[in-house]
């Protein structure tokens, strides 16, 4: 490693800054993968992979991706719910791999909800 | 590309927690996350002290904020199926306050947490400290750009002074202050040595720093030497600080390969490199005429001052001599500004103050808290009270160099000069919590054992006085004390005070001192009474079964270590006082429903109703069904 100059050193601090995004907790939205048995059996991880794969080659670091368990909802899995800021939470349903890309590109990238495989907005009530 | 990573576990690998066995939980982790296929999914960073070692090994879990305690390799199987697959997260790891029910789950929710200030300890658990990227990408080396490129040495100095930071390492001079007379001096080389030798009992703020963000302090040395015109400086640590010492190590030689340390920084035309020296744990280096010497190689032995260091230091040259953890707070002054940082804290003592919480106190651990807070939002909202319902009776701030301070002091403000009227100090940070079952005599003897122990012996005040006190603290407890011990110790410990040359020696009284202020009624009932309140003093106390409770099971009889107790089933036990040794195992193990075995001291040992030897366990008298 050659010694820094100022200008190398600060290009080092955006690439790191990067690395630990995670830790800073700012987020812009959060995806999120139902992975409870019944998911996980319809294919959630293939799906959960789907993800990781395109967060990586788009290199989107402000989401969070994460898992839950079951939604309720066990024959529409695999499932999975996207809260993007400032609007509802969307959850779709039956997903495959090529749907799961549509909705990255479509719904979290260009911000269109992806209509066609749309399984309810908004959150149940707490009551 | 950065890889997209959904999961980081944050895993406490300070000392306290890789004593708990951190190390062995994070190999366990990485081998069952890969198992399961995880591995570029979810990730274990290993961080510095996170503050809350009572509950370590610990981990918080990113972006969730969720804090786990107590880990043990066992709950790693489950934990990564049902948390880092799944997203359910397991109650039963999380911390529940004691007396409580509900759990909290997230670190933000815990009190413990809600009260501090980070300023110092601002990376702790949120950057691996062995890594170098880490740091820079939290603004790390920020200040060093920020110096370099547009402030001169005297701006630097001016800034420091106009924050108003004051030494951490006890005494609390004013840093900018030291720093000027240093730079004012016409001698060269000028050096600049980082104290880390920090030797109080119960007290590790200095080495938590260094093992949660060495770079932090690296940068703070770094502008402290470019601010007094040295370009060599040393780190003197604690040679059983072996973590702390290897995360330095490997941080020194991170900032040197991208240049941060070395020959012409950032291409300033600056040349500035750290050398570590370990100490082998003398107490008396802590103190910096004496820390000089030991780094040049002659015994550690303070000298008189002045010339102080800044004029007339090491090797005769004019050197600085900080604390860790006040250059560790240079860097944010420099960044965020001379006027933001004296907005935090007093009107003398600005800024925040790490502090190590422990002894009797819920939640042990490390804090950093702001200047002006008082002790019993520390004691209560963020140390969660005293364990087990009892009184809080006095905390001893500033270790053996410290005093203790009472219960009606605990509004008062935690700062320098408001410890220093109330017979205590700032000291370096150490904070002992003591509850009503502490015999304050005893407190006393124990710091003056340590002094005692420590002292170099240079001055005879120093080396024969605590000599003195012990003597006579000894007599005291053992129940012999006399009429005038009291009026001796006060005599004497002003005159040590006054008689010493280093700051060893004129504090070492203190302890002694703010007992008699608060607690001299303890001191005349062990002296006049034979009595000892907090019932702690083994010559003063008589373990005592009272044979109308005791039910006869043998317990107690069966575990006395001395066979002190005399007795058969169903029959009155008796405790042979000739034997006994007094180790309290009796009162443990007597069942709580019946608890027979109780503690006495001073006149309640002659009021107690002996017998001469065992009789049967009178029958309870039925109680009656119907009136």
């Amino acid at each position: 490693m050659p010694k820094l100059t100022i200008e190398e050193l600060r290009k080092k601090r955006e690439s790191s800054k990067k690395s630990i995004y995670l830790r800073e907790g700012k987020f812009r939205g959060k995806v999120t993968v139902h992975m409870g048995t019944c998911g996980i059996a319809a294919g959630a991880r293939e799906i959960m992979n789907t993800f990781l794969d395109e967060f990586d080659n788009k290199d989107i670091i402000d989401i969070m991706l994460t898992s839950s368990g079951c939604a309720g909802l066990c024959s529409e899995e695999p499932m999975v719910t996207v809260e993007m800021e400032d609007s509802a939470p969307v959850k779709y349903g039956k997903l495959t791999p090529d749907k799961t890309k549509k909705i990255f590109n479509d719904h979290i990238i260009t911000g269109n909800i992806v209509e066609e495989f749309v399984l309810g907005i908004g959150s149940e009530r707490v009551g | 590309m950065v890889e997209k990573r959904r999961i980081e576990l944050m895993l406490c690998a300070g000392t306290g927690c890789v004593a708990g066995g951190a190390f062995q939980i994070i190999e366990g982790l990485e081998k069952e996350i890969a198992a399961r296929g995880l591995e570029k999914e979810v990730s274990v960073v290993q961080t510095g002290c996170n503050g809350f070692c009572g509950q370590g090994p610990l981990m918080v879990v990113i972006p969730d904020n969720i804090f786990y305690g107590w880990l043990t390799l066992d709950d790693i199987p489950h934990l990564v199926e049902e948390h880092f697959l799944k997203g359910r997260p397991i109650e039963k790891l999380m911390f529940t306050p004691p007396e409580e029910k509900e759990v909290l789950p997230m670190l933000s929710d815990i009190p413990f947490f809600k009260k501090q200030l980070l300023v110092v300890l601002r990376n702790k658990g949120i950057i691996d400290p062995e890594k170098i990227d880490d740091y820079i990408a939290r603004d790390g080396y920020v200040a060093i750009e920020k110096v370099l490129t547009s402030m001169s040495p005297d701006e630097v100095i001016e800034e420091v002074k106009i924050s108003g930071l004051r030494g951490r390492g006890g005494a609390g001079f004013p840093t900018g202050v030291k720093w000027k007379i240093a730079s004012q001096q016409k001698k060269t080389p000028k050096y600049l040595i980082a104290n880390c030798d920090e030797g109080d009992p119960g007290a590790y703020m200095d080495r938590s720093l260094i093992e949660s963000d060495p770079h932090a302090v690296i940068e703070g040395m770094f502008i402290a030497g470019y601010a007094i015109g040295s370009s060599e400086a040393f780190i003197y640590m604690r040679t059983e600080y072996q973590l702390a010492v290897d995360r330095m190590k490997t941080a020194i030689s991170q900032a040197r390969e991208y240049g941060l340390l070395g020959k012409d920084i950032l291409g300033s035309g600056f040349d500035f490199d750290i050398e570590i020296r370990e100490g082998s744990g003398a107490f008396v280096c802590g103190e910096e005429t004496s820390l000089i010497h030991s780094i040049e190689g002659d015994i550690p032995e303070p000298r008189q001052r002045p010339p102080f260091p800044a004029q007339e230091g090491l090797w005769g040259c004019p050197t600085v001599i900080n604390n860790v953890e006040t250059l560790a707070n240079v860097p944010v002054i420099i960044t965020r500004g001379a006027d933001w940082y004296s907005g935090i804290g007093t009107e003398t003592s600005k800024g925040t103050k790490i502090f190590s919480l422990v002894g009797k106190i819920n939640n042990t651990g490390l804090i950093e808290v702001p200047m002006g807070i008082n002790l019993r939002d520390v004691i209560y909202d963020i140390g969660g009270g005293i364990p087990d319902g009892k009184e809080f009776k006095a905390v001893q701030t500033g270790g053996p160099s410290g005093g203790c301070i009472p219960a009606d002091l605990l509004d008062a403000p935690i700062d320098f000069e408001s410890l220093q009227k109330a017979g205590s100090m700032m000291g370096s940070g150490g904070m002992i919590v003591m509850d009503e079952d502490t015999c304050v005599v005893d407190v006393s003897k124990f710091f003056i054992q340590f002094t005692n122990d420590e002292s170099c012996g240079k001055c005879v005040a120093c080396r024969d006085g605590s000599e003195a006190l012990l003597e006579v603290l000894t007599r005291i407890t053992n129940g012999e004390g006399r009429e005038g011990d009291v009026e001796f110790l006060e005599e004497l410990g002003e005159t040590i005070k006054d008689a010493s040359m280093c700051g060893l020696g004129q504090t070492l009284p203190n302890p002694v001192l703010s007992t008699l202020r608060y607690f001299r009624d303890e001191y005349e009932a062990h002296i006049k009474e034979k009595r000892c309140p907090a019932l702690v003093c083994r010559n003063l106390i008589q373990y005592y079964i009272d044979p109308d409770k005791c039910i006869g099971c043998l317990k107690c009889l069966k575990n006395c270590p001395a066979n002190a107790i005399l007795g058969e089933l169903k029959y009155v036990h008796i405790i042979d006082q000739d034997k006994c040794t007094k180790c309290g195992q009796c009162l443990e193990e007597c069942p709580p429903k019946v608890s027979a075995v109780i503690k006495v001291t001073g006149n309640d040992m002659d009021d107690l109703k002996q017998l001469s030897e065992i009789i049967p366990v009178p029958k309870k008298k039925k109680k009656k069904k119907t009136e």
